[in-house]
C-alpha cells in the first residue's frame, strides 16, 4: 500500500496492523517526551481545500511527534479558490519534495485523482473527500471501539484482535457522510455488524449493497438491537433548507426521531459506548446529557486520532524500509 | 474538387452479395457487371473484397464547438474527424457561443461547414433564446435561412418548462421541424455527477437518477400526442426510457429516439476510478440499462445512433471529477462501437446499421440527399468499412482536436476504409484526404491486425 485513500483499501490484517501500531504509538504518548525520531527529514504536507482545523491539527501533531517537517497548505481562501487547479497545486507540492500529502477536499475522489494522475510521487493520505471517505476517522473509531469493547474492557492486551461479534449503530446523515461510508467498510472488514439508522431521505440509493442493516427507527435499534457502540453523525443544519424543502421537516423533528438524549441513553446496555466524529451539534443530533455522559468516548476519539495518524504516517513513510511489507505493496 | 472515378471491386453493399460499384460524377454510376466496363482505364480501383459498403453516415447530434470554443474543436477539425469516422453529414448542436439561436449564427456555422468540405454540416437551431429556456428563439427565421434548419434543440439543457416545450412542438409544425429534447429534469439533477445507484452511493458522487430522464420523456411524448407534433428524444440512456418510448410508439405517437455509442458500450462502474473521461451527460448507466438500449435499438424502439460527440480541451478534464466537464468524443469510434455491440453480437445486420446510422437520422433531420439507398443514380455519399480490422484508440492521435475519448487504449472492431462525399473521397485507405498541404494522417489508430 502506497497510499491510504479508502477504508476499502485495507484488508483485515492491514487494518489490524495499523491498529496495533497505533496502540504502540499511543503508549509512547503517555511518556514525558512524546517525540519520536522516526520521520526526521521527511516532509508531510497538509493540503486542505476545505476547512477542518481539528483534522489538520490532528495530522500535524501526528507528523510532528514523528519528527517530520510539516507544511500546512490551506488551499481555501488562497490561490486555489481563485482558480488554481488541484493539478497545479500538486505539482507545486511535488517540487517542494513532499513525501506525503494529507489531503482534505470537498470533491469525492480528489485524493484518488491526486494519487493516480501522476502529479505527485508522494504517499497520499485521504483526510476526507466530499461524501466519499475519511479512512483515518474509521481507523480511530475502530481503535476506540477495540480499546473499550474487546478483551477485558480495555485492560487486556488486544493486539492482533478484530471487532468480531460487536454491533455498531451509525445514526444520522448517512447520505452525505464520508465517516459512515468509511466506517461501514472498515467495521465490516473487522468483523463487526453495522446498523445504519436515518430518516429515509438521508439513506443513499444503493445502500443494499453495503452489507449493513438499515433502520428508520432509532428507538427500536437501541432497545432491540442492543448495540455495543452508538456512533452519532454530524447533521449539517444548512443541508436541511436545501432543494426540495430539505431532507427533514425541522431540526426539532429530527431530534425527536434521531437525536441521542438522556432518555435514549438510559435505554442502552450498560457497556455501550457513545461516539461522535465531531464537531457536535449539541441539541440536534446529540444532547449535552449524552455528549458529556461517562459512556461518551468523544474526547478520547480525538486523542486516539493522533495515535492512529502517527501509525498511518509511520507505516506509509518509515515502512518503506522496515515495515512496509506488512502493510502490503 | 476532384472528379476521380472510383471502382469498388467486389464490395458488399449493406453486407450483402459482392458486386462492383462505380462512383463517377458524384453519383453511383453503375453497380454490377457494367461497373467495370464503364470505369474505363482512369478509375481508381479500390479492392474491396471483404469490405462492406454503407450509405454515408449521418450524425444527428454533434458538438462542433465553433463559434466560441475553438480550443475544444473547430468546424474544420470536427468535420474532418467525422469524415474519418465514416460520416458524410453531421448536425451541429446549438450550444455554441454565441448560441445558434438566430439565422445569422446558424448560417455562419453552415458556411464554415461548407468551406471545410469534409461533411455536410446542418446546424441545429436553439429552441429558446440563449438556451435560457424562457422565450422561443426565432425558429422560423432559422428554418428559412440558408442553413435550412429543421432540427431544434436546447441540448445540454432540457426544455423543462412544459409550456415552452408545448409551444415549440406546435410552432415547428409550420415548417416540418422537429424538437430534439435533452431529457433531464433539472431539479432532480442539481449538482448531479453520475448515475444514481449502487456505485454513486459507494463512491460518494451526487446521483443523476434515471427518473429525471424518464419523467421528461413521459411528459414530452404526451405533449407531442396532444399537439400532434414530432418529438425526437436525444441520448436515451435508461431501461425505463426505452419502455416509455416503446409504449408511446405503440400508441401511435410521433416520437423518435437516439442512443449514443457510449451508452451502448459503457457502464457507471467506470466511475470508480474517478477518471473524468467517463463523466458524461446523461451519465453512463448500469449493465441492465446497456442491455435495454441495445434491445431497444435492435427492435426499432430506438431509431438511431447519434454520437453526442462532445470535445473538451484537456484542462476541462484534467481535474478532480466534480470540477470536470461533461462529455466524450465519439465521431471516430461510433461505427466501431456499433459493430461490436450490435453486429458482431448478431443483434443487427449491416442493413440495420445503415438504417440507424444513415437513412433514419437523415429522415429525422430531413436531409434529402443523405441516407439514400445504394442504387444507380443516387448521390455517392458512401462509407466503406472493413469489419475484420482491429485497431486501438489513441486519443491524442485522433483527428478531433480534443482527447476525451472514453475508448482510449481499447481495441475496436471494424475500421472506416473510405468515405465518399458526393463522389469525392474524403477518406481513402483510412486516411483523411487533405488537399492543400497533403498532410495525411491516420485517425488516432494503431493497427493491431
Ligand atoms: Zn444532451
Amino acid at each position: 500500500m502506497k497510499h491510504l485513500l479508502s477504508a476499502a483499501d485495507l484488508d483485515r490484517s492491514e487494518a489490524i496492523e495499523i491498529l496495533d501500531t497505533a496502540a504502540q504509538m499511543a503508549a509512547t504518548q503517555s511518556r514525558e517526551i512524546k517525540k519520536l525520531p522516526t520521520l526526521r527529514g521527511r516532509t508531510v504536507v497538509n493540503l486542505f481545500f476545505e476547512d477542518s482545523t481539528r483534522t489538520r491539527i490532528s495530522f500535524e501533531t501526528a507528523a510532528k511527534r514523528l519528527s517530520a517537517d510539516v507544511i500546512n497548505f490551506s488551499a481555501k481562501g488562497s490561490s486555489v479558490s481563485k482558480g488554481e487547479s488541484l493539478k497545479d497545486t500538486a505539482l507545486t507540492l511535488q517540487a517542494m519534495g513532499a513525501d506525503a500529502v494529507v489531503i482534505r477536499h470537498q470533491s469525492s475522489g480528489a485524493p484518488h485523482t491526486l494519487a493516480y494522475a501522476g502529479w505527485t510521487s508522494g504517499a497520499v493520505i485521504n483526510a476526507g473527500d466530499g461524501t466519499h471517505q475519511h479512512p483515518t476517522q474509521a481507523l480511530l473509531d475502530a481503535f476506540t471501539i477495540r480499546r473499550h469493547l474487546v478483551g477485558d474492557s480495555g485492560r487486556a492486551d488486544v493486539a492482533g484482535r478484530d471487532l468480531a461479534g460487536l454491533h455498531v449503530a451509525i445514526v444520522g446523515d448517512v447520505l452525505h457522510s464520508r465517516v459512515a461510508r468509511s466506517n461501514v467498510q472498515l467495521l465490516h472488514t473487522l468483523g463487526a455488524r453495522v446498523t445504519l439508522v436515518a430518516p429515509p431521505t438521508l439513506v443513499p440509493v444503493g445502500v443494499g449493497s453495503w452489507g449493513a442493516d438499515v433502520s428508520y427507527h432509532l428507538d427500536e435499534v437501541l432497545t432491540e438491537g442492543r448495540p455495543d457502540a452508538v456512533m452519532m453523525l454530524r447533521v449539517q443544519r444548512e443541508r436541511m433548507s436545501m432543494a426540495g424543502g430539505g431532507f427533514f421537516p425541522s431540526p426539532l423533528e429530527y431530534t425527536r426521531g434521531y437525536g441521542l438524549d438522556a432518555r435514549r441513553l438510559a435505554a442502552l446496555p450498560d457497556h455501550t459506548i457513545v461516539m461522535h466524529p465531531g464537531p457536535m451539534n449539541r441539541g440536534l443530533e446529540i444532547s449535552a446529557d449524552a455528549a458529556d455522559s461517562p459512556r461518551a468516548v468523544i474526547v478520547e476519539q480525538v486523542s486516539n486520532g493522533v495515535a492512529v495518524r502517527m501509525a498511518v504516517l509511520y507505516l506509509l513513510l518509515a515502512g518503506e524500509t522496515t515495515n512496509m511489507k506488512a502493510v502490503g505493496e | 474538387m476532384t472528379t476521380t472515378k472510383y471502382l469498388l471491386r467486389a464490395v458488399a453493399p449493406l453486407g450483402g452479395e459482392r458486386v462492383d460499384v462505380l462512383i463517377a460524377d458524384g453519383v453511383v454510376a453503375a453497380i454490377g457487371a457494367d461497373a467495370g466496363t464503364l470505369a474505363g482505364s482512369d478509375a481508381t480501383v479500390v479492392e474491396s473484397a471483404g469490405l462492406v459498403l454503407l450509405p454515408g453516415l449521418v450524425d444527428l447530434h454533434t458538438h462542433l464547438r465553433e463559434p466560441g470554443r475553438e480550443d475544444a474543436e473547430t468546424v474544420l477539425s470536427g468535420t474532418r474527424a467525422a469524415a474519418l469516422g465514416g460520416f458524410t453529414a453531421v448536425h451541429a448542436m446549438a450550444n455554441t457561443t454565441p448560441v445558434q439561436d438566430s439565422a445569422g449564427v446558424v448560417e455562419q456555422v453552415w458556411r464554415l461547414g461548407r468551406d471545410a468540405g469534409w461533411v455536410d454540416v446542418h446546424p441545429v437551431g436553439a429552441v429558446s433564446v440563449g438556451l435560457a429556456g424562457e422565450h422561443l428563439a426565432e425558429l422560423g427565421a432559422m428554418a428559412g435561412s440558408a442553413a435550412h434548419v429543421r432540427v431544434f434543440s436546447d441540448d445540454g439543457k432540457c426544455v423543462h418548462d412544459p409550456v415552452l416545450m408545448r409551444r415549440a412542438l406546435e410552432y415547428v409544425k409550420a415548417f416540418g421541424g422537429v424538437v430534439a429534447q435533452h431529457a433531464q429534469e433539472p431539479r432532480l439533477t442539481e449538482n448531479a455527477q453520475m448515475h444514481e445507484g449502487v456505485v454513486s452511493g459507494e463512491i460518494g458522487l451526487a446521483g443523476w437518477p434515471s427518473v429525471a430522464e424518464e419523467a421528461i420523456i413521459a411528459r414530452d411524448v404526451l405533449l407531442a400526442e396532444h399537439v400532434g407534433s414530432r418529438l425526437h428524444v436525444c441520448h436515451v440512456s435508461t431501461a425505463g426510457s426505452v419502455e416509455i418510448v416503446r409504449s408511446a410508439k405503440s400508441r401511435g405517437i410521433d416520437v423518435t429516439a437516439e442512443v449514443t455509442p457510449h451508452h451502448l458500450a459503457l457502464t457507471d462502474e467506470l466511475a470508480r476510478g474517478y477518471d473524468p473521461v467517463f463523466k458524461v451527460n446523461p451519465p453512463l448507466r448500469t449493465a441492465a440499462d446497456v442491455e435495454a438500449v441495445r434491445t431497444g435499438l435492435a427492435d426499432g424502439t430506438i431509431d438511431i445512433v447519434a454520437t453526442d460527440h462532445a470535445p473538451h480541451p484537456r484542462e476541462d478534464k484534467d481535474s478532480e471529477w466534480s470540477a470536470a466537464a461533461f462529455g466524450m468524443t465519439g465521431l471516430e469510434t461510433a461505427l466501431s462501437v456499433v459493430q461490436e455491440a450490435m453486429v458482431d453480437t448478431g443483434r443487427m445486420t449491416w442493413a440495420d446499421v445503415a438504417r440507424v446510422l444513415s437513412s433514419t437520422p437523415a429522415a429525422i433531420g430531413q436531409v434529402s440527399d443523405q441516407g439514400r439507398p445504394i442504387a444507380v443514380g443516387e448521390p455517392a455519399n458512401l462509407t466503406l468499412v472493413d469489419p475484420a480490422a482491429r485497431w486501438v484508440v489513441v486519443p491524442h492521435e485522433q483527428a478531433t482536436a480534443s482527447d476525451n475519448s472514453p475508448f482510449g487504449g481499447r481495441e475496436m472492431h471494424g475500421r472506416v476504409v473510405a468515405t465518399f462525399l458526393r463522389g469525392r473521397a474524403t477518406v481513402l485507405d483510412g486516411l483523411a484526404q487533405d488537399d492543400a498541404d497533403g498532410s495525411r494522417r491516420a485517425a488516432g489508430r494503431t493497427e493491431t491486425h
